[in-house]
Protein backbone atom coordinates (compact mmCIF):
# COMPACT_ATOMS: atom_id res chain seq x y z
CA UNK A 1 0.00 0.00 0.00
CA UNK A 2 1.46 3.37 -0.68
CA UNK A 3 0.60 6.78 0.53
CA UNK A 4 -0.98 7.48 -3.30
CA UNK A 5 -3.58 4.84 -1.99
CA UNK A 6 -4.24 6.85 1.02
CA UNK A 7 -4.89 10.00 -0.85
CA UNK A 8 -6.80 8.56 -3.73
CA UNK A 9 -8.06 7.27 -5.75
CA UNK A 10 -9.40 10.06 -7.90
CA UNK A 11 -13.27 8.88 -8.27
CA UNK A 12 -16.34 9.46 -8.88
CA UNK A 13 -18.64 8.69 -5.97
CA UNK A 14 -20.63 7.71 -4.36
CA UNK A 15 -18.85 4.69 -2.95
CA UNK A 16 -15.12 3.27 -2.94
CA UNK A 17 -16.43 -0.10 -3.29
CA UNK A 18 -19.38 -0.24 -4.68
CA UNK A 19 -18.83 2.42 -7.60
CA UNK A 20 -15.14 2.72 -8.11
CA UNK A 21 -14.66 -1.20 -7.16
CA UNK A 22 -17.34 -2.01 -9.80
CA UNK A 23 -15.78 0.31 -12.45
CA UNK A 24 -12.96 -1.36 -12.45
CA UNK A 25 -14.59 -4.60 -12.64
CA UNK A 26 -16.43 -3.62 -15.94
CA UNK A 27 -13.39 -2.24 -17.52
CA UNK A 28 -11.15 -5.55 -16.59
CA UNK A 29 -14.32 -7.20 -18.15
CA UNK A 30 -13.53 -5.55 -21.42
CA UNK A 31 -10.28 -5.99 -21.35
CA UNK A 32 -10.54 -9.73 -20.52
CA UNK A 33 -12.87 -10.22 -23.55
CA UNK A 34 -10.59 -8.06 -25.85
CA UNK A 35 -13.41 -6.45 -27.82
CA UNK A 36 -16.39 -4.23 -27.79
CA UNK A 37 -18.80 -5.57 -25.84
CA UNK A 38 -22.60 -5.52 -27.50
CA UNK A 39 -24.59 -7.74 -24.97
CA UNK A 40 -23.90 -7.67 -21.39
CA UNK A 41 -25.85 -9.89 -18.62
CA UNK A 42 -24.90 -8.74 -15.72
CA UNK A 43 -26.20 -10.51 -12.30
CA UNK A 44 -25.29 -8.98 -8.49
CA UNK A 45 -25.29 -10.69 -5.53
CA UNK A 46 -25.37 -9.38 -1.40
CA UNK A 47 -24.60 -5.70 -0.88
CA UNK A 48 -24.24 -5.10 -4.47
CA UNK A 49 -27.95 -6.27 -5.18
CA UNK A 50 -29.35 -4.70 -2.35
CA UNK A 51 -27.92 -0.79 -3.25
CA UNK A 52 -26.81 -0.59 -6.66
CA UNK A 53 -29.01 1.94 -7.41
CA UNK A 54 -28.28 4.27 -4.67
CA UNK A 55 -24.26 3.85 -5.63
CA UNK A 56 -25.10 4.24 -9.22
CA UNK A 57 -23.05 0.46 -9.24
CA UNK A 58 -24.88 -0.19 -12.44
CA UNK A 59 -23.77 2.89 -14.14
CA UNK A 60 -20.34 1.75 -13.16
CA UNK A 61 -20.26 -1.17 -14.28
CA UNK A 62 -21.78 -0.33 -17.37
CA UNK A 63 -19.62 2.42 -17.71
CA UNK A 64 -16.20 0.12 -17.13
CA UNK A 65 -17.59 -2.15 -19.95
CA UNK A 66 -17.53 0.91 -21.97
CA UNK A 67 -13.73 1.74 -20.97
CA UNK A 68 -14.57 4.21 -18.81
CA UNK A 69 -11.75 5.05 -16.07
CA UNK A 70 -13.16 5.21 -12.52
CA UNK A 71 -12.68 9.18 -12.63
CA UNK A 72 -14.53 9.35 -15.61
CA UNK A 73 -17.28 12.06 -14.94
CA UNK A 74 -19.51 10.31 -18.07
CA UNK A 75 -19.75 7.18 -15.47
CA UNK A 76 -22.88 9.14 -14.52
CA UNK A 77 -24.73 8.61 -17.86
CA UNK A 78 -23.25 5.51 -18.99
CA UNK A 79 -26.65 3.78 -19.26
CA UNK A 80 -27.90 6.42 -21.80
CA UNK A 81 -24.08 6.13 -23.52
CA UNK A 82 -24.47 2.42 -23.94
CA UNK A 83 -27.56 2.65 -25.74
CA UNK A 84 -26.06 5.07 -28.13
CA UNK A 85 -23.14 2.51 -28.32
CA UNK A 86 -24.98 -0.25 -29.13
CA UNK A 87 -24.45 -2.31 -25.19
CA UNK A 88 -27.47 -3.72 -24.66
CA UNK A 89 -27.35 -4.66 -20.60
CA UNK A 90 -29.35 -6.27 -18.21
CA UNK A 91 -29.19 -6.73 -14.25
CA UNK A 92 -30.81 -9.98 -12.44
CA UNK A 93 -30.42 -10.88 -8.73
CA UNK A 94 -27.76 -13.41 -8.84
CA UNK A 95 -28.04 -16.59 -6.49
CA UNK A 96 -24.68 -17.20 -4.93
CA UNK A 97 -23.17 -19.35 -1.81
CA UNK A 98 -20.92 -18.17 0.70
CA UNK A 99 -19.72 -15.48 -2.19
CA UNK A 100 -18.36 -12.11 -1.28
CA UNK A 101 -20.83 -9.40 -0.21
CA UNK A 102 -19.88 -7.28 -3.62
CA UNK A 103 -20.14 -9.83 -6.20
CA UNK A 104 -20.69 -9.78 -9.80
CA UNK A 105 -21.33 -12.10 -12.54
CA UNK A 106 -20.89 -10.68 -16.01
CA UNK A 107 -22.29 -13.10 -19.05
CA UNK A 108 -20.71 -10.66 -22.20
CA UNK A 109 -20.66 -11.19 -25.60
CA UNK A 110 -18.46 -9.11 -28.05
CA UNK A 111 -18.58 -7.74 -31.56
CA UNK A 112 -16.68 -10.44 -32.80
CA UNK A 113 -19.26 -12.76 -31.25
CA UNK A 114 -16.41 -14.35 -28.45
CA UNK A 115 -18.51 -14.71 -25.53
CA UNK A 116 -16.81 -14.34 -21.83
CA UNK A 117 -18.06 -15.07 -18.03
CA UNK A 118 -16.05 -13.24 -15.52
CA UNK A 119 -17.29 -13.71 -11.71
CA UNK A 120 -15.75 -10.82 -9.70
CA UNK A 121 -15.68 -9.08 -5.74
CA UNK A 122 -15.20 -5.77 -5.04
CA UNK A 123 -13.12 -5.69 -1.96
CA UNK A 124 -13.00 -2.77 -0.37
CA UNK A 125 -11.28 0.53 -1.28
CA UNK A 126 -12.07 0.18 -4.57
CA UNK A 127 -9.64 -3.17 -4.67
CA UNK A 128 -11.43 -5.99 -6.78
CA UNK A 129 -10.11 -9.76 -7.26
CA UNK A 130 -10.85 -11.36 -10.51
CA UNK A 131 -12.75 -14.67 -8.97
CA UNK A 132 -13.37 -16.50 -12.39
CA UNK A 133 -13.15 -16.47 -16.61
CA UNK A 134 -15.52 -19.02 -17.53
CA UNK A 135 -16.02 -20.97 -14.77
CA UNK A 136 -11.93 -21.78 -14.64
CA UNK A 137 -10.66 -20.05 -11.33
CA UNK A 138 -8.88 -16.90 -11.96
CA UNK A 139 -7.50 -14.46 -8.50
CA UNK A 140 -6.18 -11.63 -10.18
CA UNK A 141 -6.49 -8.16 -8.65
CA UNK A 142 -5.25 -6.32 -12.19
CA UNK A 143 -2.58 -4.57 -10.02
CA UNK A 144 0.14 -6.11 -11.64
CA UNK A 145 0.23 -6.67 -15.64
CA UNK A 146 -1.75 -10.06 -16.60
CA UNK A 147 -1.95 -11.91 -18.92
CA UNK A 148 -4.88 -14.62 -19.43
CA UNK A 149 -4.26 -17.02 -21.95
CA UNK A 150 -6.82 -19.48 -22.91
CA UNK A 151 -5.88 -22.47 -24.64
CA UNK A 152 -6.14 -26.27 -25.48
CA UNK A 153 -5.07 -28.34 -22.51
CA UNK A 154 -2.07 -30.36 -24.35
CA UNK A 155 1.76 -31.22 -23.14
CA UNK A 156 4.17 -28.65 -23.26
CA UNK A 157 1.84 -25.37 -23.56
CA UNK A 158 2.94 -23.58 -20.46
CA UNK A 159 6.48 -24.45 -21.73
CA UNK A 160 5.93 -22.27 -25.45
CA UNK A 161 4.41 -20.05 -23.48
CA UNK A 162 6.57 -19.28 -20.52
CA UNK A 163 9.20 -19.38 -23.59
CA UNK A 164 7.79 -16.55 -25.40
CA UNK A 165 7.84 -14.83 -21.91
CA UNK A 166 11.92 -15.51 -21.57
CA UNK A 167 12.31 -14.12 -25.06
CA UNK A 168 10.73 -11.09 -24.97
CA UNK A 169 12.90 -11.40 -21.09
CA UNK A 170 9.90 -10.40 -19.10
CA UNK A 171 9.95 -11.83 -15.30
CA UNK A 172 6.84 -14.48 -14.20
CA UNK A 173 5.65 -12.71 -11.10
CA UNK A 174 3.00 -15.13 -10.36
CA UNK A 175 1.13 -18.23 -12.51
CA UNK A 176 -2.04 -19.90 -12.12
CA UNK A 177 -3.33 -22.80 -14.27
CA UNK A 178 -6.61 -24.13 -14.73
CA UNK A 179 -8.29 -26.68 -16.73
CA UNK A 180 -11.61 -28.02 -17.54
CA UNK A 181 -10.86 -31.50 -18.10
CA UNK A 182 -7.73 -33.33 -19.62
CA UNK A 183 -7.02 -32.29 -23.07
CA UNK A 184 -9.98 -29.80 -23.06
CA UNK A 185 -10.23 -26.04 -22.43
CA UNK A 186 -7.40 -24.41 -20.39
CA UNK A 187 -6.29 -21.30 -18.87
CA UNK A 188 -3.07 -20.06 -17.86
CA UNK A 189 -3.19 -16.67 -16.12
CA UNK A 190 0.60 -14.81 -15.52
CA UNK A 191 1.16 -11.96 -13.78
CA UNK A 192 4.41 -9.99 -15.27
CA UNK A 193 7.36 -7.72 -13.31
CA UNK A 194 6.96 -5.91 -16.74
CA UNK A 195 5.13 -4.54 -19.27
CA UNK A 196 3.76 -6.64 -22.70
CA UNK A 197 4.16 -5.78 -26.00
CA UNK A 198 2.05 -5.88 -28.81
CA UNK A 199 4.78 -8.16 -30.62
CA UNK A 200 4.93 -10.38 -27.95
CA UNK A 201 0.73 -11.11 -27.31
CA UNK A 202 0.88 -11.29 -31.45
CA UNK A 203 3.63 -14.08 -31.17
CA UNK A 204 1.66 -15.48 -28.20
CA UNK A 205 -2.25 -15.46 -29.57
CA UNK A 206 -0.25 -16.95 -33.11
CA UNK A 207 0.87 -20.11 -30.84
CA UNK A 208 -0.55 -23.30 -31.77
CA UNK A 209 -3.96 -24.31 -29.43
CA UNK A 210 -4.18 -20.88 -27.82
CA UNK A 211 -7.45 -20.00 -28.45
CA UNK A 212 -7.12 -16.61 -26.85
CA UNK A 213 -4.85 -13.88 -25.06
CA UNK A 214 -5.86 -11.28 -22.83
CA UNK A 215 -3.84 -8.90 -21.70
CA UNK A 216 -4.35 -6.26 -18.76
CA UNK A 217 -1.76 -3.33 -18.69
CA UNK A 218 -1.98 -2.49 -14.71
CA UNK A 219 -1.78 1.23 -15.75
CA UNK A 220 -5.05 0.71 -17.38
CA UNK A 221 -7.35 -1.39 -14.98
CA UNK B 1 18.63 4.31 3.31
CA UNK B 2 15.54 1.98 3.44
CA UNK B 3 13.74 3.10 6.61
CA UNK B 4 11.06 1.28 7.73
CA UNK B 5 7.98 2.86 8.96
CA UNK B 6 5.06 1.02 10.48
CA UNK B 7 4.39 2.91 14.06
CA UNK B 8 3.78 6.60 14.48
CA UNK B 9 6.50 6.40 16.73
CA UNK B 10 9.07 5.50 13.92
CA UNK B 11 7.12 8.43 11.60
CA UNK B 12 8.04 10.92 14.21
CA UNK B 13 11.71 9.40 14.62
CA UNK B 14 12.02 10.15 10.72
CA UNK B 15 10.34 13.39 11.12
CA UNK B 16 12.61 14.78 13.25
CA UNK B 17 15.64 13.85 11.39
CA UNK B 18 14.36 15.09 7.73
CA UNK B 19 12.22 18.57 9.06
CA UNK B 20 8.52 17.35 8.74
CA UNK B 21 5.76 14.02 8.90
CA UNK B 22 5.54 15.72 5.24
CA UNK B 23 9.02 15.37 4.20
CA UNK B 24 9.24 12.06 5.89
CA UNK B 25 6.88 10.62 3.87
CA UNK B 26 7.79 11.92 0.68
CA UNK B 27 11.23 10.38 1.52
CA UNK B 28 9.82 6.89 2.00
CA UNK B 29 7.27 7.16 -0.91
CA UNK B 30 9.94 8.37 -3.50
CA UNK B 31 12.27 5.20 -2.10
CA UNK B 32 9.85 2.87 -2.43
CA UNK B 33 8.78 3.82 -5.91
CA UNK B 34 12.78 4.39 -6.82
CA UNK B 35 11.46 8.16 -8.14
CA UNK B 36 12.36 11.97 -7.58
CA UNK B 37 10.21 13.96 -5.34
CA UNK B 38 9.52 16.36 -7.75
CA UNK B 39 7.34 13.93 -9.63
CA UNK B 40 5.56 12.80 -6.38
CA UNK B 41 4.70 15.80 -5.34
CA UNK B 42 3.66 17.02 -8.58
CA UNK B 43 1.14 14.04 -8.66
CA UNK B 44 0.11 14.98 -5.13
CA UNK B 45 -0.59 18.40 -6.39
CA UNK B 46 -2.78 17.33 -9.35
CA UNK B 47 -4.89 15.34 -6.14
CA UNK B 48 -5.62 18.92 -4.66
CA UNK B 49 -6.74 20.20 -7.58
CA UNK B 50 -9.37 17.73 -7.53
CA UNK B 51 -9.99 18.22 -4.30
CA UNK B 52 -10.08 22.15 -4.45
CA UNK B 53 -12.63 21.61 -7.64
CA UNK B 54 -14.94 19.20 -5.83
CA UNK B 55 -15.20 21.57 -2.63
CA UNK B 56 -16.21 24.61 -5.21
CA UNK B 57 -18.77 22.00 -7.61
CA UNK B 58 -20.19 21.09 -4.42
CA UNK B 59 -21.38 24.17 -2.98
CA UNK B 60 -24.17 23.91 -6.14
CA UNK B 61 -27.56 24.35 -4.55
CA UNK B 62 -29.51 22.11 -7.26
CA UNK B 63 -27.41 19.02 -5.98
CA UNK B 64 -29.13 15.79 -5.10
CA UNK B 65 -28.11 12.17 -4.41
CA UNK B 66 -29.60 9.08 -6.66
CA UNK B 67 -31.56 8.52 -3.49
CA UNK B 68 -32.64 12.18 -2.95
CA UNK B 69 -31.72 12.06 0.68
CA UNK B 70 -29.01 14.55 0.69
CA UNK B 71 -27.45 17.09 -1.77
CA UNK B 72 -27.69 21.11 -2.21
CA UNK B 73 -27.21 21.72 1.75
CA UNK B 74 -23.66 22.83 1.71
CA UNK B 75 -24.69 26.48 -0.39
CA UNK B 76 -26.04 27.12 2.10
CA UNK B 77 -22.84 27.05 4.83
CA UNK B 78 -20.81 28.84 2.09
CA UNK B 79 -22.31 32.03 2.31
CA UNK B 80 -20.34 34.88 3.26
CA UNK B 81 -23.11 36.08 5.78
CA UNK B 82 -23.46 32.34 6.95
CA UNK B 83 -19.92 31.29 8.10
CA UNK B 84 -19.74 31.56 11.67
CA UNK B 85 -16.50 30.52 14.31
CA UNK B 86 -14.37 31.73 11.97
CA UNK B 87 -11.96 28.49 10.33
CA UNK B 88 -14.39 25.80 12.26
CA UNK B 89 -17.07 27.70 9.89
CA UNK B 90 -15.62 27.12 6.74
CA UNK B 91 -14.02 23.62 7.44
CA UNK B 92 -17.55 22.80 7.82
CA UNK B 93 -18.96 24.22 4.73
CA UNK B 94 -16.20 22.76 2.33
CA UNK B 95 -16.54 19.35 4.54
CA UNK B 96 -20.47 19.23 3.71
CA UNK B 97 -19.88 20.30 -0.22
CA UNK B 98 -16.96 17.62 -0.64
CA UNK B 99 -19.06 14.98 0.80
CA UNK B 100 -22.52 16.18 -1.07
CA UNK B 101 -20.39 16.03 -4.01
CA UNK B 102 -19.22 12.42 -2.98
CA UNK B 103 -22.75 11.48 -2.26
CA UNK B 104 -23.83 12.86 -5.72
CA UNK B 105 -21.35 11.13 -7.76
CA UNK B 106 -19.10 14.20 -8.19
CA UNK B 107 -15.28 13.05 -8.87
CA UNK B 108 -13.31 13.37 -5.61
CA UNK B 109 -10.22 12.24 -3.70
CA UNK B 110 -10.67 8.99 -1.46
CA UNK B 111 -9.36 10.21 2.07
CA UNK B 112 -8.72 7.54 3.53
CA UNK B 113 -11.88 6.41 1.58
CA UNK B 114 -14.63 8.36 -0.37
CA UNK B 115 -17.25 8.45 2.63
CA UNK B 116 -14.49 10.34 4.44
CA UNK B 117 -13.69 12.31 1.49
CA UNK B 118 -14.39 15.83 2.90
CA UNK B 119 -12.54 16.25 6.11
CA UNK B 120 -8.86 16.36 4.93
CA UNK B 121 -9.81 18.87 2.46
CA UNK B 122 -12.25 20.52 4.24
CA UNK B 123 -9.38 21.62 6.90
CA UNK B 124 -6.65 22.64 4.71
CA UNK B 125 -8.68 24.38 1.92
CA UNK B 126 -10.70 26.23 4.90
CA UNK B 127 -7.14 26.84 6.71
CA UNK B 128 -5.84 28.08 3.30
CA UNK B 129 -8.42 30.45 2.77
CA UNK B 130 -8.08 32.28 6.08
CA UNK B 131 -4.18 32.09 6.67
CA UNK B 132 -3.20 32.28 3.63
CA UNK B 133 -0.74 28.57 3.31
CA UNK B 134 0.88 28.23 -0.45
CA UNK B 135 -0.47 25.11 -2.27
CA UNK B 136 2.88 23.79 -1.87
CA UNK B 137 2.53 23.91 1.91
CA UNK B 138 -1.31 21.67 1.53
CA UNK B 139 0.93 19.66 -0.54
CA UNK B 140 3.65 18.37 1.77
CA UNK B 141 0.41 18.35 4.88
CA UNK B 142 -0.85 15.48 2.19
CA UNK B 143 1.58 13.86 2.50
CA UNK B 144 1.95 13.53 6.94
CA UNK B 145 -1.65 12.87 5.75
CA UNK B 146 -1.16 10.18 3.69
CA UNK B 147 1.79 8.92 5.89
CA UNK B 148 -0.47 8.70 9.25
CA UNK B 149 -3.33 6.91 7.17
CA UNK B 150 -1.07 4.48 5.83
CA UNK B 151 0.00 3.90 9.48
CA UNK B 152 -3.70 3.19 10.79
CA UNK B 153 -4.24 1.08 7.56
CA UNK B 154 -1.52 -1.45 8.43
CA UNK B 155 -1.98 -1.62 12.37
CA UNK B 156 -5.83 -1.21 12.53
CA UNK B 157 -8.12 -0.69 9.84
CA UNK B 158 -9.56 2.29 7.69
CA UNK B 159 -12.72 0.44 6.10
CA UNK B 160 -15.97 1.26 7.57
CA UNK B 161 -17.02 -2.46 6.78
CA UNK B 162 -14.53 -3.67 9.49
CA UNK B 163 -14.51 -1.26 11.72
CA UNK B 164 -17.17 1.20 11.59
CA UNK B 165 -17.41 5.07 11.56
CA UNK B 166 -14.26 5.47 13.75
CA UNK B 167 -12.07 3.39 10.82
CA UNK B 168 -13.24 5.68 8.04
CA UNK B 169 -14.28 9.69 9.54
CA UNK B 170 -12.16 8.69 12.78
CA UNK B 171 -8.92 7.96 10.58
CA UNK B 172 -9.61 11.00 8.18
CA UNK B 173 -9.99 13.32 11.23
CA UNK B 174 -6.67 11.83 12.47
CA UNK B 175 -5.18 12.57 9.40
CA UNK B 176 -6.01 15.75 9.10
CA UNK B 177 -5.49 16.67 12.73
CA UNK B 178 -1.88 15.83 11.82
CA UNK B 179 -1.48 17.48 8.91
CA UNK B 180 -3.54 21.07 10.47
CA UNK B 181 -0.56 20.83 12.76
CA UNK B 182 1.96 20.32 10.37
CA UNK B 183 0.47 23.42 8.47
CA UNK B 184 0.90 25.49 11.57
CA UNK B 185 4.12 24.91 12.55
CA UNK B 186 3.98 22.33 15.30
CA UNK B 187 6.32 19.18 15.67
CA UNK B 188 5.95 16.27 14.07
CA UNK B 189 5.29 14.65 17.94
CA UNK B 190 2.72 17.05 18.39
CA UNK B 191 1.04 16.24 15.37
CA UNK B 192 0.94 12.72 16.52
CA UNK B 193 -0.54 14.38 19.55
CA UNK B 194 -3.36 16.17 17.61
CA UNK B 195 -4.07 12.43 15.12
CA UNK B 196 -4.09 10.25 18.46
CA UNK B 197 -6.51 13.13 19.87
CA UNK B 198 -8.91 13.03 17.10
CA UNK B 199 -9.00 9.24 16.75
CA UNK B 200 -9.59 8.76 20.93
CA UNK B 201 -12.48 11.32 20.62
CA UNK B 202 -14.00 9.39 17.80
CA UNK B 203 -13.67 6.38 19.10
CA UNK B 204 -16.36 3.85 18.76
CA UNK B 205 -18.03 5.47 16.31
CA UNK B 206 -20.84 3.03 14.86
CA UNK B 207 -21.50 3.02 10.77
CA UNK B 208 -25.32 2.50 10.31
CA UNK B 209 -25.32 4.19 6.87
CA UNK B 210 -29.16 4.39 6.19
CA UNK B 211 -30.78 2.24 3.14
CA UNK B 212 -26.72 1.02 3.36
CA UNK B 213 -26.12 4.53 1.29
CA UNK B 214 -23.25 6.64 1.52
CA UNK B 215 -25.06 9.48 2.35
CA UNK B 216 -26.97 9.50 5.48
CA UNK B 217 -24.96 10.24 8.35
CA UNK B 218 -22.04 10.18 6.10
CA UNK B 219 -22.25 13.76 4.64
CA UNK B 220 -23.10 15.05 8.19
CA UNK B 221 -20.23 12.84 9.74
CA UNK B 222 -17.95 14.41 7.43
CA UNK B 223 -18.59 17.98 9.26
CA UNK B 224 -18.20 16.07 12.56
CA UNK B 225 -15.34 14.71 11.55
CA UNK B 226 -13.54 17.85 10.69
CA UNK B 227 -14.81 19.83 14.11
CA UNK B 228 -12.74 16.86 15.70
CA UNK B 229 -9.64 17.44 13.77
CA UNK B 230 -9.68 21.12 13.92
CA UNK B 231 -9.82 20.87 18.05
CA UNK B 232 -7.62 18.20 18.24
CA UNK B 233 -4.67 20.49 16.67
CA UNK B 234 -5.61 23.40 18.35
CA UNK B 235 -4.74 20.98 21.74
CA UNK B 236 -1.43 19.82 20.58
CA UNK B 237 -0.52 23.27 18.75
CA UNK B 238 -1.16 24.55 22.46
CA UNK B 239 1.05 22.23 24.11
CA UNK B 240 -1.62 19.77 25.62
CA UNK B 241 0.15 15.92 25.34
CA UNK B 242 -2.57 13.49 24.85
CA UNK B 243 -1.90 10.73 27.77
CA UNK B 244 -2.32 7.85 25.46
CA UNK B 245 0.22 7.11 22.54
CA UNK B 246 -1.33 7.58 19.03
CA UNK B 247 -0.30 4.15 18.32
CA UNK B 248 -1.73 2.91 21.02
CA UNK B 249 -5.50 4.55 20.26
CA UNK B 250 -4.78 2.80 16.80
CA UNK B 251 -5.05 -0.41 18.29
CA UNK B 252 -7.32 0.00 20.34
CA UNK B 253 -9.28 1.87 17.24
CA UNK B 254 -9.29 -1.63 16.19
CA UNK B 255 -10.10 -3.86 19.37
CA UNK B 256 -13.02 -1.96 19.65
CA UNK B 257 -14.11 -2.04 15.86
CA UNK B 258 -13.26 -5.87 16.28
CA UNK B 259 -15.48 -5.27 19.35
CA UNK B 260 -18.77 -3.90 17.03
CA UNK B 261 -21.32 -6.50 16.13
CA UNK B 262 -21.53 -6.59 12.00
CA UNK B 263 -25.01 -4.61 12.89
CA UNK B 264 -22.68 -1.71 13.23
CA UNK B 265 -20.20 -2.50 10.64
CA UNK B 266 -21.95 -0.85 7.52
CA UNK B 267 -24.43 -3.47 6.66
CA UNK B 268 -27.06 -0.75 6.94
CA UNK B 269 -28.83 -2.78 9.57
CA UNK B 270 -27.82 -0.64 12.73
CA UNK B 271 -27.15 2.21 14.45
CA UNK B 272 -28.68 5.45 12.10
CA UNK B 273 -30.12 2.73 9.77
CA UNK B 274 -32.32 1.14 12.36
CA UNK B 275 -33.93 3.99 13.47
CA UNK B 276 -37.83 4.41 13.19
CA UNK B 277 -38.00 6.69 10.16
CA UNK B 278 -34.96 5.57 8.01
CA UNK B 279 -37.32 2.21 7.98
CA UNK B 280 -40.74 3.95 7.52
CA UNK B 281 -39.00 5.65 4.22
Amino acid sequence: MDLFDIIGPVMVGPSSSHTAGAARIGKITRMLLGSEPVEARIGLYGSFQKTYLGHGTDKALVGGLLGMDVDDLRLRDSLRRADEAGLRYTFYNAELRGAHPNTVILDVDGADGRHLRVEAASIGGGEIVVRSIDGLEAGFSGHENTLVITHHDTPGMIARISGELAASSLNIATMRVFRRSQGGQAMVALELDGAASQELLDRLSALKDVYHVAYLAAKEA
Amino acid sequence: MYTEIGTVAEFVEAASLCGSLGDAALAWQAEQDGCGRKALLSLMHDRLNVMRESAQAGLSPALRSVSGMVGGQAAKMAKEQSVRFGLLGKACAYALSIAEYNACMGKIVAAPTAGSCGILPGALLAAQEQDGFADSDLVLALFAAAGIGRIIALQATISGAEGGCQAECGSAAGMAAAALVQLYGGTPQAAAHACAFALMNMLGLVCGPVHGLVEVPCVYRNVGGVSQALSAAQMALCGVECPISCDQIILTMKDVGDALPPSLRETGEGGCAACHCARCE
